[in-house]
């Protein structure tokens, strides 16, 4: 049953290999009879038949392209040693064979459905993962780094452990910071009917402050209605979601939904964030049974585009070193807001270079998905596997990369570190917040 | 000799074309019931307009990224599909059996292009088989099945072929030949070749997934 593939590159974690201890062959069985027949349907079914294993989705992934087209890395092929294994055996597997369907689907795919562009039938490789995730989830056997995330989303609904308190706190620590510079800044707290709840990921009260004390200063200088909330319901991030834990991300979402509706806003903006766009966009309503996003969501970029659009975000000098952008997955190939992160990034930066391929086609950072969450133990399966990015980010020649998302911010950090490409990265808040007018400045 | 041939092109004929259409109703029926079922994540959210979008450009051998990273392989699929579904349909050796035995008429093509169209079939098989069994990445996902599908097709077209040029024994190819037509067209539900009967929906759920929730392009 195992083959040549993943059981050569076995890497060491505490989180699956304490999960795999527990299990025998019966149980495995039983777990996965319940959630595929409780949980798929024509859409596995399909996937799993009608798959031509032609393999024209393997030029999709930047891990094939990447391992010199190592063919277990193609698309088809991860789910080849996964899920068409599970279905052949009807789910009579070993916990070791557990143990390498983990690791390919936690660190070896980024579901950032690439391959998509790829594949003649239309086969959702990034969904045939997601399900084989959510069998090691229900198993038990998810990676300790990721686990944790994922333990800190259902214990205080956020994903950095932040504590009740600590939240509001670093809300008036920024407040305070901000007042320096602009002495009437406020970050609104609690402010029922205002126009906009203004969101962030966990990580950012946590250790990406600076990100907030930004975004106050444009909502500060442009004259918005916005309003953070003081409780729980304040994280977007879901790291839930990429674990197979559908339960616990449907928690974090109503929470975030309903604390939207108990503020009355009219929107949800988000931060510069991918995976949580995905979950409040795409994945968390439709595990609640909502259709779309019960409030409407925004994600920054389109905020920001709305905001020039509409005149009230005014530039006052622009960005002249050399730029290139990264079209993040999850809002790119997500949300299609390719045109208008072009339209904001050309407003401030007159020296805009294309990285290709791009748009919808371009590579992923390689952390998304979770993958970078899955930590330390699976750093360089995601450095190593994303050589085609920095080959890209070598031929732009710029010095700068706008990265949009935090995740591509990890991911991309750690590949220009790797591959010594020499660049800066920015998310484009940090360009927007230097070049735009603030008229109540004091300096 | 003459009554195994009566048998192949009459009863034989019957059940798998039999099994064929009534067994294709049966997959789309119980597919559609299972999506309602299980799938209600995702069912809801299929759009004409966008399977079209996506049908359309997936038709377009240099129109989307994967057909432009293989375009070896994408000029082979297309010729092939087209040559596969055309001959069989509109050769005039089938159209006569349609005429004898039930009296319709049915547009034909010469026999002289039939002829090509069946070469180009097999030159296609020939290309699958070759790049299946030498292509790494191919190599690593083959099963079982995927030889089947690719040998039906070719068996049924090589011994039309044959049949056609009157190698060997003629009313033994010919038979042999039915046999594998008869064999492929009643494996069409049950086998990978199902592709044939689900490629619209699938392709068109993606395509509604991507033009209507994703607002970007699927190729
Ligand atoms: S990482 Fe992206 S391109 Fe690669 S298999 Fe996963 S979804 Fe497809
Ligand atoms: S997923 Fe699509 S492209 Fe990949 S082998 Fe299957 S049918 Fe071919």
């Amino acid at each position: 049953m195992s083959i040549p593939g993943i059981r050569d590159r076995k890497i060491e974690d505490v989180g699956l290999q304490a999960g795999v201890d527990r299990l025998t062959e019966d149980q495995i069985q039983k777990t996965i009879k319940k959630v595929l027949k409780g949980e798929t349907g024509a859409k596995l079914k399909l996937y799993a038949e009608t798959c031509m294993r032609c393999g024209l989705c393997a030029e999709g992934c930047h891990y094939y392209m990447s391992h010199d087209k190592d063919p277990s890395y193609a698309p088809v092929s991860k789910v080849r040693q996964t899920m068409w294994e599970i279905l052949r055996h009807n789910g009579k597997v070993s916990p070791e064979f557990i143990y390498g369907c983990a690791q390919i689907a936690y660190t070896e795919c980024n579901m950032c459905k690439r391959c998509a562009h790829y594949c003649p039938l239309g086969i959702d490789i990034g969904y045939i993962i997601s399900v084989v995730r959510r069998i090691c989830h229900k198993l038990g056997v998810v990676p300790l780094y990721i686990q944790d995330t994922a333990h800190s989303h259902s214990a205080t609904m956020n994903q950095m452990w932040v504590k009740d308190d600590e939240w509001p706190d670093a809300l008036q620590w920024q407040e305070d910071e901000a007042r320096d510079e602009i002495p009437n800044l406020r970050i609104p707290l609690e402010v029922e009917g205002a126009d906009i709840f203004y969101s962030v990921i966990g990580p950012e009260p946590k250790f990406r402050t600076q990100l907030i004390y930004q975004a106050a200063v444009l909502m500060n200088e442009t004259g918005q209605s916005w309003t953070m909330p003081a409780t729980p319901g304040w994280d977007n991030s879901d790291m839930a979601m990429y674990t197979g834990d559908y339960e616990v991300m449907g928690r974090i979402k109503r929470a975030h939904f309903d604390t939207a509706m108990r503020l009355k806003v009219k929107r949800i903006v988000m931060g510069e964030c991918g995976h949580a766009f995905r979950s409040i966009y795409d994945m968390g309503n439709r595990w609640l049974g909502w259709k779309m996003h019960p409030v409407r969501v925004m994600h920054a970029i389109e905020f920001y585009h709305e905001l020039l659009e509409k005149g009230q975000l005014k530039i006052a000098k622009t960005f002249d070193t050399p730029v290139t952008l990264h079209d993040p997955c999850n809002i790119i190939r997500g949300r299609g807001l390719m045109d208008q992160a072009r339209e904001v990034v050309k407003a401030f930066c007159p020296n805009f270079v294309e990285m290709t391929p791009n748009r919808e086609h371009n590579y992923c950072c390689c952390a998304g998905g979770g993958v970078i969450n899955c930590g330390p133990p699976f750093k360089n399966v995601r450095v190593e596997g994303n050589k085609v990015k920095a080959e890209q980010l070598i031929r732009t020649g710029v010095p700068v990369v706008i990265a949009p998302c935090h995740n591509c911010h990890g991911g991309l950090e750690d590949i220009i570190h790797a591959y010594k490409t020499g660049q800066e990265l920015k998310f484009l808040i940090d360009i927007i917040y230097e070049c735009m007018e603030k008229p109540d400045a004091v300096e | 000799m003459n009554a195994a041939y009566e048998f192949v092109v009459g009863p034989l004929a019957w059940i798998a074309g039999a099994i064929f259409v009534l067994g294709s109703i049966y997959r789309l029926v119980s597919m559609y019931a299972l999506a309602v079922k299980k799938d209600y994540s995702s069912l809801p959210y299929m759009d004409l307009k966008y399977s079209l979008r996506s049908i359309i450009h997936w038709l377009n051998p240099f129109g989307t990224a994967g057909w432009k990273a293989s375009p070896w392989t994408a000029a082979v699929t297309f010729i092939f599909h087209i040559c596969l579904i055309i001959t069989p349909l509109f050769l005039l050796g089938h159209a006569v059996l349609l005429e004898t035995f039930h009296g319709i008429e049915w547009p034909t093509i010469s026999d002289g292009l039939a002829d090509g169209l069946t070469m180009l079939v097999i030159a296609g098989c020939i290309f699958f088989i070759i790049r299946r069994a030498t292509v790494d990445k191919l190599k690593y996902i083959t099963s079982g099945m995927d030889w089947f599908v690719i040998f039906l097709v070719l068996a049924t077209f090589l011994t039309g072929f044959a049949a056609y040029h009157q190698w060997l024994n003629y009313q033994f190819i010919l038979i042999l030949h039915i046999l594998a037509g008869e064999a492929m067209l009643a494996s069409i539900p049950f086998t990978r070749l199902s592709h044939m009967i689900f490629w619209v929906f699938i392709r068109g759920y993606m395509g509604s997934e991507f033009g209507k929730v994703r607002h970007a392009k699927d190729w």
